[in-house]
């Protein structure tokens, strides 16, 4: 029945923990890779972006 | 198993428990060490690289103790000390905590590979195959040394987090690598002199169990002589200075006199004081390892007022 699905048991707070904790664990893992691709890019001194005054920086 | 048990909300894992796949405890020694190594280095690194990179290592140590979980559930299940593991708990299939350690293995190596460069992921990658095939399928259940294997895997950290900065291997990393590696067998078999397991139970060749007690105080002896010379030798490198030699003497005074009086004693006295000096060995080794990287870490920051190194 439908009102013992939607019931809150102990079962669902785990799931909804592990749901919320993926969540959590794949939001930081883009800023991360975002935040990493910020530093990398513009920092080799090989890379037009990386050295101020060159064409590609301004 | 009746279809209600699917449903027992006892074995259904939360969050928590996939992340005790990762062996969290072991993976706070992997971020310090790994931390160090990094800092030490004498090229800077961008500190969201640093970040990112020391996350990385961590998901590998991470992954390949979810790995270690899945190969040796079996033994897992028999010793009270792992029965609440999240496997033998019932919590995490063994098909499931495999997967997740081959995923996590290969997404911390290819990350690792964008932040740290070549030989840091391929450092990474190879403690991974050291630990889970080398130690944890072949030698773990097939020699008494192997405490002193399993441990040489746990030692890699500030080895890569040296790559990650640098891109190479050097005498400061290797010996790096070398002081844990000859620290994990007096750390752990002094444990194993106090602590009552049932290795055997499990079929698992415990030196304790296969050489007797004796032998074990033996090579506690002897490793941490060999332990000395590393920590010193690493302290006559361009990362040591007087704060980690002033440290490590002493560290090593102090360690080599507990040796010395773990292997004056037999088991008579060991029960009689309820393993007093084994206990303060224990307790010693694990201050032993972090002063050391902690001075490491002092010499470095100390480096640009002109305080630190030689």
């Amino acid at each position: 029945m439908a009102t013992q699905i939607r019931a809150e048991h102990e079962l669902h707070r785990r799931r909804l923990s592990r749901n919320v904790g993926l969540g959590v664990v794949l939001i930081l893992f883009v800023a991360l890779v975002y935040g990493l691709t910020i530093a990398k890019v513009g920092t080799d001194p090989n890379d037009a972006l990386g050295v101020p005054g060159t064409e590609a920086s301004q | 198993m009746t279809d209600t048990s699917v449903f027992d909300s006892e074995k259904e894992a939360g969050f928590g428990d996939y992340f005790a796949l990762l062996k969290p405890r072991v993976m706070s020694l992997v971020v310090f060490t790994a931390l160090v190594g990094l800092i030490v280095a004498p090229v800077p690194v961008h500190p969201v690289v640093a970040l990112a990179a020391i996350l990385f290592i961590a998901l590998g140590g991470g992954a390949s103790g979810a790995l270690n979980m899945w190969w040796d559930a079996d033994i897992d299940r028999l010793m009270r000390r792992t029965q609440k593991r999240p496997i033998p708990a019932g919590k995490v299939a063994e098909g499931e905590a495999f997967a997740i350690g081959i995923a996590l293995s290969v997404m911390a190596v290819v990350m690792l590979f964008l932040a740290g460069g070549l030989v840091a992921a391929g450092l990474l990658a190879f403690t991974i195959f050291f630990y889970v095939v080398i130690y944890t399928m072949w030698l773990k259940r097939s020699t008494p040394q192997n405490i002193v294997i399993g441990g040489a895997a746990g030692a890699f950290p500030p080895m890569i987090g040296w790559a990650v900065a640098t891109g190479g291997v050097s005498v400061e990393s290797v010996l790096m690598f070398a002081l844990t590696f000859a620290w994990t067998p007096p750390h752990f078999w002094s444990l194993a002199l106090f602590v009552k397991n049932d290795y055997a139970k499990a079929h698992v060749p415990m030196l304790t169990v296969t050489h007797g007690r004796d032998a074990t105080r033996k090579h506690i002896l002897g490793y941490t002589f060999a332990l000395a010379v590393v920590a010193l030798a690493l302290g006559l490198t361009s990362i040591g200075g007087p704060v980690y030699m002033a440290v490590s003497l002493v560290l090593n005074g102090l360690f080599i006199k507990g040796a010395f009086d773990i292997w004056r004693r037999d088991d008579a006295a060991c029960e009689a004081d309820k393993h007093l000096a084994e206990r303060k060995f224990f307790k010693l080794s694990l201050a032993y390892l972090f002063l050391h990287f902690g001075a490491l870490l002092v010499e470095a920051t100390l480096a640009p007022y002109g305080w630190g190194g030689w």
